[in-house]
């Protein structure tokens, strides 16, 4: 390629998918490196155990105290998807078991693989009756159509689960709104808050959900690491049966170092979320603005206002999003087409289609994400490359 | 990169040649999960993380194309179609013409690419007059310039094929010394899009009611006389002996051989091996791979994919609507050619072009 660098050579990265993941934060590698030389299971009674035991519990009120929840509201979990499966089957389970009634189980039709999939799973195999509540162009739920499935059989409702912000197109759902149809059924509410937290305020106590999903790696900490917040009101099945750790609710060792990690960096990312938000969102409306000039047709998707403070998802009309993805990717700018791979293979997102675009549509977006570590550099380095690497993209035809 | 050592070392060999490469895996099935288990066809998920890591250990970019709807129109159907006129394709040769230095080309060369490089056993050589020429391999057991006839002057010089100069225990040593750890998988040798190489079964499963007749008569090339019937053209290909499930033994007791497959009745003919002999072939739509030759070419022809060279003299000709014809009279006569099939035409190591087998004959007998 004449416009790309010598293979061998290194250039410089211009990061801009911290939605996918984003660097861990020094003090939380700082926190888990420390750790990982100890010994001691945290559910040995020895004093080892009860150190490594202390660690947990310390880890655990921090993050309860961050998001405003108790800490036996905490579940440790592998991560965001674990914690969604968790909460999707275990919550429907455990609904349907105490009144066989509750078959219904609503989600936006914008929701990640994680809860989609697991929920695809529980039509299929649990007979769950899925209903996707459909969202607006802009990626909104449709409260109207939300409520009207509720209140049209409360009583076979078993949960509701909506993501609290988009991962691709970064639109907010309006929780409490969700929330204040939800509860008078005593129904409870999931919200995977995986981008959410750190991004925006996310308070669990005020927010009214039951349950809530966030991961580690999505905000600093390390990777392999999530929780569940759960109302501890809540009874759940649980997915994972073993030790009995976790209250029973979650078996298996729990990784100390990790949760260490995890818990330094939701308290730095909630601590920091309003200077974070205002800097990021500052950087995001520069990148779209100055992307917009170069490429006039391109168009910004989900709602403009209501979004997360880093994300900008744009589409540029005649390109497809896997082309520029490559031309970009060897200029050392790293971004994302915002949707799953199917074996490899980049798929149209759902998320765009829900909300009404066309297949063509669906395949010439890419979704630019800036996060902690991101300067005016990257969006300059965006900007300059943006314009060439679209005409390059225009020439390749379907 | 398929996943295969062939295409992981011919990608090592081009960065070593100081190329800036990328690494492209062809997602060419629509259900890449069905061919998990056992197939030795190729490009099942396995496959596509096998050329990842591959693309990893020699340090280039990697991704994966989706071509599967191009394939299955440009490749799949046009199997599906030669079968049910009662023709034997090749869709490896259909997949280099129009996928593999065609659409995958054109995509790259739109990216700002310079050429494709691909595993194939085959050299190109740059003639003295500055055109490329597509030659055979160095190792002749292994050599692919056979399914690679299809290219034109433009694909060759948009062509890099680094394996051409070695064999292919070579090339599996140098894998493992470059630590790739494809360096002892087995080879492809399936049709990549049938499953278990079960070729009748999928035509029967594939093409169904599309298929002119279900079932019709197989019968005796010399007498006429219906011998039995079978359940789909589709399952015989010419020169086959086996599953015909006559019953009923030859007067000379020897085994009988497709002949002639006629698709719109079902018949099919069978007869004694010599009836397969053929020594004149016609063929159209020829592919060139530098300029169409205006004399007769005293060269060799290979009619299948790892066959045997015939010598033959090849006249290209034009007939009344414009279009060329290549009539082959082969001095080596071969047995068991049937419609559909490639002839590709060599001047030594040399590959002149290919064309399209439409009919076939021999000297003296009625066609």
């Amino acid at each position: 390629m004449h416009d790309a660098p010598q293979t061998g050579q290194t250039t410089p990265t211009v990061y801009l998918d911290h939605a996918a993941t984003t660097p861990m934060l020094p003090a939380a590698v700082e926190a888990m490196t420390t750790h990982l030389a100890d010994v001691g299971n945290p559910s040995s009674l020895h004093a080892s155990g009860r150190r490594a035991r202390r660690v947990v519990e310390e880890s655990r009120e921090t993050i309860a105290q961050a998001l405003n929840c108790r800490p036996g509201e905490v579940v440790f979990t592998s991560g965001g998807t674990e914690a969604d499966n968790l909460a999707l089957k275990g919550l429907f389970w455990a609904r349907h078991d105490a009144d066989p009634r509750r078959v219904r189980i609503l989600a936006s039709s914008i929701e990640h693989h994680a809860v989609l999939d697991a929920l695809d799973w529980l039509a299929e195999e649990e007979q769950a009756e899925v209903e996707l509540i459909h969202v607006d162009a802009r990626g909104r739920l449709d409260l109207d159509a939300l409520r009207a499935s509720v209140e049209r059989d409360p009583g076979s409702v078993a949960l509701v689960s909506v993501m609290w912000g988009n991962n691709e197109i970064g639109t907010i759902q309006p929780m409490a709104e969700i929330v204040a149809v939800a509860a008078p059924h005593e129904i409870p509410v999931h919200t995977d808050a995986v981008q959410a937290v750190g991004a925006v305020p996310v308070d669990f106590a005020t927010s009214g959900v039951d349950a809530l999903t966030l991961t580690g790696h999505k905000l600093g900490g390390p990777y392999g690491v999530g929780a569940l917040l759960l109302r501890r009101e809540l009874s759940l099945t649980p997915l994972l049966h073993g030790g009995g750790q976790e209250r029973d609710i979650r078996s298996g060792t729990l990784d100390m170092p990790a949760i260490a990690g995890f818990a330094t960096a939701v308290e730095h990312a909630v601590k920091t979320q309003p200077e974070y938000a205002e800097r990021v969102a500052a950087l995001r409306d520069d990148l779209v603005r100055r992307v917009l000039e170069v490429v006039p047709d391109a168009h910004l998707h989900g709602d403009p206002a209501v979004r997360l403070p880093g994300n900008a998802h744009l589409g540029f009309p005649g390109c497809e999003g896997d082309s520029l993805l490559m031309l970009l990717d060897a200029r050392g700018i790293e971004c994302s087409t915002g949707s799953a791979c199917s074996a490899g293979v980049p798929q149209p997102s759902h998320v765009l289609l829900a909300m009404g675009c066309d297949e063509e549509g669906a395949r010439h977006s890419l979704r630019f994400t800036l996060g902690r570590t991101s300067t005016a550099a990257d969006v300059d380095a965006l900007v300059e490359a943006i314009g060439p690497a679209v005409q390059r993209a225009r020439r390749v035809a379907r | 990169m398929s996943g295969g050592v062939d295409s992981a070392v011919a990608a090592a060999r081009a960065v070593e040649a100081g190329h800036d490469v990328t690494g492209i895996h062809l997602a060419l099935s629509r259900n890449p999960a069905s061919y998990r288990s056992g197939a030795r066809g190729c490009c099942t998920i396995e496959d596509a993380n096998d050329a990842r890591r591959a693309a990893d250990v020699i340090g280039i970019p990697f991704y994966v194309w989706d071509l599967s709807e191009r394939f299955h129109d440009d490749v799949v159907e046009d199997f599906m179609a030669e079968y049910a006129a009662g023709r034997t394709p090749n869709p490896c040769l259909r997949c280099n013409e129009k996928i593999k230095f065609a659409a995958v080309l054109d995509r790259a060369t739109a990216l700002g690419f310079d050429a494709v490089a691909t595993g194939h056993y085959a050299r190109v050589l740059t003639a003295p007059d500055g055109t490329a020429e597509l030659h055979r391999a160095v190792d002749p057991g292994k050599d692919q310039s056979y399914v690679l006839g299809v290219l034109t002057q433009d694909q060759l010089t948009h062509s890099l094929f680094p394996l051409g100069d070695t064999s292919k225990p070579q090339v599996r040593a140098e894998a493992a010394a470059r630590g790739l750890l494809v360096a002892d998988k087995p080879d492809s040798h399936d049709i990549c899009f049938v499953a278990d190489g079960d070729n009748a079964g999928w035509l029967r499963q594939k093409l169904g009611d599309r298929a002119p007749n279900h079932e019709g008569a197989i019968v005796d090339g010399e007498s006429g006389a219906e011998l039995g019937r079978h359940d789909g053209t589709f399952g015989f290909t010419i020169g086959q002996r086996r599953g015909l499930r006559l019953g009923v033994p030859a007067p000379d007791g020897k085994p009988r051989y497709v002949l002639d497959i006629e698709p719109v009745s079902g018949t099919v003919t069978v007869g004694p091996r010599d009836a397969l002999t053929v020594d004149q072939i016609t063929a159209d739509r020829p592919r060139w791979c530098g300029i169409a030759p205006t004399r007769p070419v005293e060269g060799t022809v290979q009619l299948r994919a790892h066959g045997r060279e015939h010598r033959a003299r090849v006249v290209v000709s034009t007939g009344s609507t414009g279009e060329e014809r290549v009539e082959i009279e082969l001095l080596d006569p071969a047995q068991g050619i049937a419609p559909g099939q490639a002839a590709v035409v060599y001047e030594g190591t040399r590959v002149v072009g290919s064309a399209t087998i439409v009919a076939t004959a021999r000297t003296g007998v009625p066609a």
